[in-house]
């Protein structure tokens, strides 16, 4: 147990690992939002007209919008007028191949254990890698090109494949849907791109690393993937923040498009900075991730470890349009010290002998607030539908809160929705009895937790489980006592 | 190996042990026995670490070291191990990884290296076969779901896993029929060694018939009043604890 040892390590030692900053020389617009901006953002990305249309149209419609307030959540008041839209490393100047990358971002992306050298790479995972504004890197490009994937930044996308993306850009997550969709379509930076061709199994895992490095900015980051007819893709996505006294912006939109018999599997290790002990800092994540089933039997399944931000409000939900098609929610939330989560899914139910699978492990510790919220929607076409749903909340501390706000909303009798929920506390007396073992307390809370979410972390691809596990024990440091 | 000296404990200001004395050597077996509410089940918690008790005044060394100064888990890795009367139970904690965290911390206390997963399944596979667990019951979460009689199983289980220098069984009968409690006691028996020691805390003398102890001590409210050999057991049953109650000056 090598690795428990390096994690009781890390637990005794470390607060948040990713907290550095790199210095490279950045490019950041001015602080604002208005017309110009997302002109700028638009022209800085040397973008077609439509796509122009397409923002200016979000960001008029986002300025007739308050932001919500029904989450289970405390947000302190964000000046929208305060940040910087835009950010971007300033490339070197000099004859370059395009491909090269500034050494300073390469050993960033090294420190967070995300080598972008394709040699260094040991497991099969093309990378694609986003600081702030833009994407810097992606790994594996051509290797997934012979296959006909396409795997590239969303800039690039738009440059080189303009159809694709304006066929899908907002066709599951419109512009209208929500307040930080509307203000994510309008400025909306980098993220990554996928389309899987017909009769594809994409040949490895793809994986698109956030990074937040600037101050003052947020990050509005938008990924599409496209699995067409009987493909299957894997993707991951993960993210860190350096540590500010001041909060950060975090809006991102995911589309997921499955297409017949496609399959797509969305995995997500969230670890954005959350703030210091006292709960000053950290970063608000404010995310729309919407996939639909648009194909008969295809599924989309979403697994989520959810262990930074200072505030997280998030529901990555499935529209099961085809008939037979499946979506699957897997969630791991902790909120420890003074972070705060609302997060959960929505599975609304269309196709015939749609089928819906929701479990989500809520954990909190400290004097954090865990919403789970959820909506399962059968509507009155869809016959034989089935969903179930499992929440399951587990409290480490006396001062923290654990909430459940499932909804279900059925128009058809022959639906079958089945709920069940728990609520657990470690013992004292577990700890002992895991202490007489020989087994220190910091272990045992992160053995303990770690069954309690096994479930979930099954569902990860084996290098992110591992991963995973070490980050669920470091973000519960100090948790009990 | 143990030396317990004139030990004092309380629990929320109240005392429950009054001064115990104890020395248990090396291959000997410990009964404790006494009528309930004596401190059979204190002077055991107090003995591992339990933070819901306080110890007040005396010394307890441990092959040379001080007891009490130790961590709970640190005792464990001394070689002190203790059966539950209540064993708890941990869902989601499968009975493999937390008997191979167990067997790891241990090992690296003695600076070994963690055990390689073949040895250990090895491992595990020969002690189950001790107290007649079945595989199922080792891939289960810890306790749960488990019966009485699988509970205490286990719990001797994990002590065959650890290879304690010294192991407590509080009230391991109690909850047992006839025949796990023949598992049991024979798991026990199968441990024993002239290294090891056991310190057996009954209410009843049925255990004792199964393992045999080398010295019988009687607890009475905080303190040992009678110590002496095997056949105190038989005078116990046949008088009953009023006896002691009596001779104590009590009724």
């Amino acid at each position: 147990m090598q690795e428990s040892n390096d994690i009781l390590h890390e637990v005794t030692n470390n607060e948040y690992k990713y907290g550095f900053v790199t210095n490279v020389d950045t490019e950041v617009i001015r602080k604002g939002l208005d017309e110009e901006i997302v002109r700028i953002i638009s022209a800085k990305k040397d973008e077609p007209e439509w796509l122009l249309e397409f923002r200016l149209k979000a960001f008029r419609y986002w300025q007739t919008l308050d932001m919500p307030t029904w989450a289970h959540l405390d947000i302190p008041p964000i000046n929208y007028q305060d940040i910087s839209y835009y950010a971007a490393p300033r490339k070197k100047e000099g004859p370059k191949s395009l491909d090269e990358v500034d050494p300073e971002l390469l050993k960033t992306f090294d420190k967070l254990g995300i080598p972008l050298e394709e040699q260094k790479i040991l497991s099969g995972m093309a990378v694609d890698a986003v600081i702030d504004s833009v994407s810097v890197k992606t790994t594996f490009k051509e290797t997934l090109a012979e296959k006909g994937i396409i795997f590239c930044s969303f800039s690039e996308a738009v440059q080189h494949h303009p159809d694709l993306v304006q066929k899908y850009l907002g066709s599951v997550v419109s512009y209208r849907d929500n307040f930080f969709a509307a203000l994510n379509s309008a400025v909306f930076s980098d993220g990554s791109f996928v389309y899987i061709p017909k009769g594809t199994q994409c040949p490895m895992e793809l994986s698109t690393y956030f990074r937040i490095n600037a101050a003052n900015t947020g990050q509005f980051e938008r990924t599409l993937i496209v699995a067409d007819d009987e493909s299957y893709v894997s993707y991951l996505e993960g993210c860190t923040a350096p540590m500010r006294d001041e909060n950060q912006l975090h809006a991102a939109i995911v589309e997921i498009v499955a297409m017949e018999r496609a399959e797509v599997k969305y995995s997500t290790v969230q670890n954005w900075y959350p703030g210091d002990k006292e709960g000053k800092g950290g970063i608000y994540n404010f995310v729309t991730k919407r996939g639909i089933c648009k194909g008969e039997s295809s599924k989309i399944s979403w697994t989520q470890v959810e262990t930074g931000s200072a505030i997280t409000w998030k529901y990555p939900s499935c529209i099961l349009a085809g008939d037979n098609s499946v979506g699957e929610f897997y969630s791991v939330a902790v909120t420890n010290n003074y972070q705060q989560a609302d997060t959960g899914t929505k599975m609304i139910h269309i196709g015939k002998n749609t089928k819906s699978t929701i479990v989500s492990k809520g954990i909190s510790a400290g004097h954090s607030q865990n919403s789970y919220r959820g909506l399962v929607k059968v509507v009155a076409n869809a016959e034989n539908a089935r969903n179930h749903s499992q929440c399951d909340s587990l409290l480490l501390s006396s001062t923290c809160g654990a909430h459940t706000f499932p909804y279900v909303d059925i128009h058809n009798d022959t639906a079958i929705v089945e709920h069940e929920a728990t609520t657990s506390k470690i013992s004292e007396e577990q700890l002992f009895y895991c202490n007489q073992r020989g087994i220190s307390t910091e272990e045992a809370v992160g053995l303990i937790v770690n069954g309690y979410a096994r479930e979930v972390m099954n569902k990860l691809p084996m290098e992110f489980a591992v991963e995973a596990q070490k980050l669920l024990t470091i973000s519960l440091e100090g948790s009990v006592g | 190996m143990l030396e317990i000296k004139n030990l004092h404990a309380s629990i929320n200001g109240k005392e429950i042990l009054k001064g115990i004395n104890l020395t248990v050597n090396a291959g000997e077996i410990h009964a404790i026995m006494g009528p309930n509410g004596s401190g059979k089940s204190t002077l055991s918690s107090v003995l591992v670490g339990n933070p819901a008790f306080e110890v007040t005044e005396g010394e307890v060394t441990f092959n040379g070291k001080n007891l009490l100064e130790l961590s709970p888990e640190e005792r464990s890795c001394e070689g002190l191990f203790l059966s539950f009367q209540y064993p708890v139970e941990i869902p989601g904690v499968s009975m493999v990884n937390f008997m191979r965290a167990a067997l790891n911390e241990h090992r690296k206390y003695n600076n070994l290296p963690p055990v390689s997963a073949s040895d250990f399944l090895k491992l595990m596979r020969e002690k189950r076969a001790i107290v007649e667990l079945d595989n199922k019951l080792a891939s289960r979460s810890v306790n749960e779901g488990f019966s009485g009689g699988e509970k205490k199983r286990n719990e001797i289980f994990q002590m065959a896993m650890l290879e304690p220098k010294l192991a407590i069984l509080d009230e391991t009968d109690s909850g047992l029929d006839i025949d796990a409690l023949r598992v049991v006691a024979n798991g026990v028996n199968k441990l024993r060694t002239p290294e090891n020691a056991a310190i057996v805390i009954t209410h009843y003398q049925r255990l004792l018939d199964y393992i045999k102890p080398d010295v019988v001590h009687v607890l009475y409210k905080g303190k040992i009043v009678k110590t002496a050999g095997p056949e105190l057991v038989l005078e116990l049953e046949e008088k009953g604890y009023d006896w002691i109650k009596k001779e104590m000056g009590d009724e």
